[in-house]
């Protein structure tokens, strides 16, 4: 009687350990998957790598796509079965669109098309965004607002009357149409800059400049031993900004730089990768006259390795510097409003 | 010291601010030159049906006519900008919407992060127009498992059919518009990460959710962020070279029958356009007051009833009071009337 006494409240002791072991298996599985308060669940860890990976793989998808069909043959891209893996490494599309984009010289004409304005870039912003955050004159609020208003404004807005103004001048057709809005602070998105070079300036604290004005220093002493070297990281971002959007403009440097109507024979005849992309098919189809038997008829795969080649070097450039661009935003203050 | 120069305070800073202008000076040139003036000048070239000769321009002043022509006669500056005008907006909140959404995850403790980022902003480098271009034409550029289709047969169902056809080509210009995202990202992330994370830490203390830290921290601290990114978004979206309009107003430009008179006013009317989506961005996200500013203000509001009520009490209390003391001392003179 005893016994069985004892027995049962030993069973119904299991079963309320059981119940509580099921319990804590439960908090122990929830904890796992959906995480407490200090630390991230397994679960909600792998949602997040999940949106990661799948929204990456979207937005490399074009790239990847490029890639890709640049190296097909044609027979690869008429076989409905080769779809992502090309049967070989087929790189004569390379070999064409080179050809076609006579691509040293358009690639050495890119890199000064897009070098020089940004260095001026980098000098005037500088200069421009210290004098508005160093001194306090009158009309700076307004100016300020100006500064932002040509920052709204499109540029087709005021593209034709400074159009006819650089053909009066004689800038048009050459590197003088980028250079000299350069100088005036009115480059490529040159405001952007000089509100970056803004906000830079403006945190360095004005005792230091205080102590250099004591010491002796002129105004543009200060600006070149002293805000200037703190000013790292926002050189930086401009510049590499500055490369980019200058590299990526096909429109203005169609109109100003290349010469999309008019072209003599005497001047240098400039031409920059993008905008020899933007009139890929017509300048294969014109080399390819030239040439005669030697290409092919232009298909899918030249033009994406035509693109290819257009964007390697940036592509290059940021494999080897996307550190500095992901980190250097962070130092520059773009947000330290 | 010279008798009668003197110095008066705040002059020397005064004059070293002049120096100021010494150093914005090419910028001030250049607006000038370049923006002010062009402007002017195109206001007047839309005034004008301009004819190119080869001893230089023939002007022909023709008031308004240019304007009145786009919108009474040319169908494409009005149907462009119809579509323009809807994808404008349909597309501005989603990019950076989606563009927070992204930054927030990026901005979690997680491996790989830098190789993310790498992935993210890769658009920035490469997103240009003709590349764009090229990627649009091989259908590179929308998702591929994806079927834009049955969204649209859906969407035409419940939707007028030119707001459905928007949302539709938002969907098949899908990585477009994920492309156009990458410096928003980029600001945003910068953003997020001078959140302080102390307050986070406060938050959960007192047993706030991640959803409510979202609301209540997040979102109320990147919101000038927030209308930067729109700003910048619309002015990116607008001045594109996808854009139809601008592309319309470049050909425009060169044909025989508009001209630069016609392009010029075009241009006009598409900035003044642009400015209005922009101030309208403006208005709606800096209009919109978070939880706190609206809990503040109906606390401040409460205050000031109690403040009334508790005059209102004390007024009636006086004036009981005197009432009071009137009726007492009327009582007492009966009473020593009566007395009496």
């Amino acid at each position: 009687m005893q016994n069985t006494n004892k027995s049962r409240s030993k069973d119904s002791l299991k079963k309320v350990l059981s119940a509580q072991n099921r319990e804590q298996m439960k908090y122990k599985v929830r904890k796992f998957i959906f995480g407490s308060k200090d630390t991230e669940g397994a679960g909600k860890l792998a949602v997040i790598y999940l949106l990661l990976i799948s929204i990456g793989f979207v937005y490399l998808y074009p790239v990847l796509y490029m890639i890709s069909k640049s190296f097909m043959n044609l027979n690869d891209l008429l076989d409905t079965s080769v779809n992502w893996i090309p049967s070989s490494l087929y790189t004569n599309n390379y070999v064409q669109a080179f050809k076609s984009m006579d691509y040293w010289k358009t690639f050495r004409d890119s890199i000064v098309i897009a070098g020089v304005p940004t260095l001026i870039n980098v000098v005037i912003c500088a200069i421009v965004g210290y004098g508005f955050a160093r001194y306090e004159f009158k009309g700076k609020k307004i100016l300020i607002g100006l500064l932002l208003f040509s920052f709204i404004l499109p540029p087709q807005a005021t593209m034709m009357p400074t159009y006819v103004f650089y053909t009066n001048i004689g800038l048009i057709n050459s590197l003088k149409a980028f250079i000299v809005p350069a100088l005036l602070g009115q480059g490529i998105k040159s405001q952007i800059f000089i509100l970056i070079f803004y906000n830079f300036f403006r945190q360095i604290p004005k005792v230091l400049i205080e102590a250099a004005k004591i010491d002796g220093a002129g105004h543009f002493r200060i600006f070149r031993k002293i805000a200037l070297p703190s000013a790292a990281p926002a050189i930086l971002v401009v510049f590499l900004f500055s490369i980019v959007w200058y590299w990526n403009e096909s429109y203005l440097t169609q109109l100003y730089v290349v010469g999309a109507f008019t072209s003599s024979a005497d001047t240098y005849h400039w031409s920059s990768l993008i905008v020899s992309l933007k009139n890929f098919e017509n300048s294969y189809n014109n080399a390819r006259s030239v040439a005669g038997s030697g290409m092919v008829d232009i298909n899918e795969s030249i033009k994406m390795a035509g693109t290819m080649l257009s964007i390697l070097p940036l592509l290059i450039m940021y494999l080897v510097l996307q550190k500095q661009f992901v980190e250097s935003v962070d130092r520059a203050g773009i947000t330290g409003e | 010291m010279k008798k009668g120069r003197k110095i008066k305070p705040g002059r020397l800073e005064q004059r070293e601010n002049m120096i100021g202008y010494l150093f914005i000076l090419p910028w001030l040139i250049g607006i000038v030159l370049l923006v002010l003036w062009p402007m002017i000048q195109s206001f007047q070239y839309s005034l004008n049906r301009i004819k190119l000769l080869p001893q230089g321009m023939a002007m022909l002043y023709v008031g308004t006519e240019n304007y009145s022509q786009i919108f009474l006669t040319d169908p494409d500056f009005i149907m462009g900008l119809e579509t323009y005008l809807l994808e404008t907006l349909i597309a501005v909140p989603v990019i950076v919407s989606f563009s927070l959404i992204i930054a927030m995850l990026l901005n979690q403790k997680i491996s790989c992060r830098g190789i993310f980022r790498m992935i993210f902003f890769l658009p920035i480098i490469i997103a240009s127009g003709p590349v764009m271009q090229q990627l649009a034409d091989q259908e590179a550029a929308s998702i591929p498992m994806m079927n834009v289709t049955m969204i649209e047969q859906l969407l035409d169902e419940y939707l007028p059919h030119v707001l459905a056809a928007s949302i539709t080509s938002v969907f098949s210009n899908m990585i477009t518009l994920l492309w156009y995202s990458g410096v928003q990202i980029l600001i945003f992330l910068a953003a997020l990460q001078k959140i302080d994370t102390s307050l986070y830490e406060a938050a959960k203390i007192d047993g706030g959710s991640k959803w409510e830290c979202f609301w209540k921290i997040t979102l109320p601290t990147v919101k000038p962020m927030i209308l930067l990114n729109v700003v910048y978004t619309v002015i990116f979206m607008s001045n594109n070279e996808q854009n139809s309009l601008i592309v319309l107003i470049y050909d425009t430009m060169l044909s025989a029958t508009g001209g630069y008179g016609y392009a010029s006013a075009m241009a006009w009317l598409y900035s003044v356009i642009e400015s209005a989506i922009v101030i309208f961005f403006a208005v709606l996200i800096m209009g919109r007051k978070d939880v706190y500013e609206r809990r503040a203000k109906k606390y401040r509001r409460e205050l000031k009833k109690e403040k009334r009520l508790e005059k209102k009490i004390r007024k009636r209390g006086e004036r009981n009071e005197r009432k009071y003391a009137k009726h007492k001392q009327k009582q007492e003179q009966r009473q020593s009337e009566k007395s009496a």
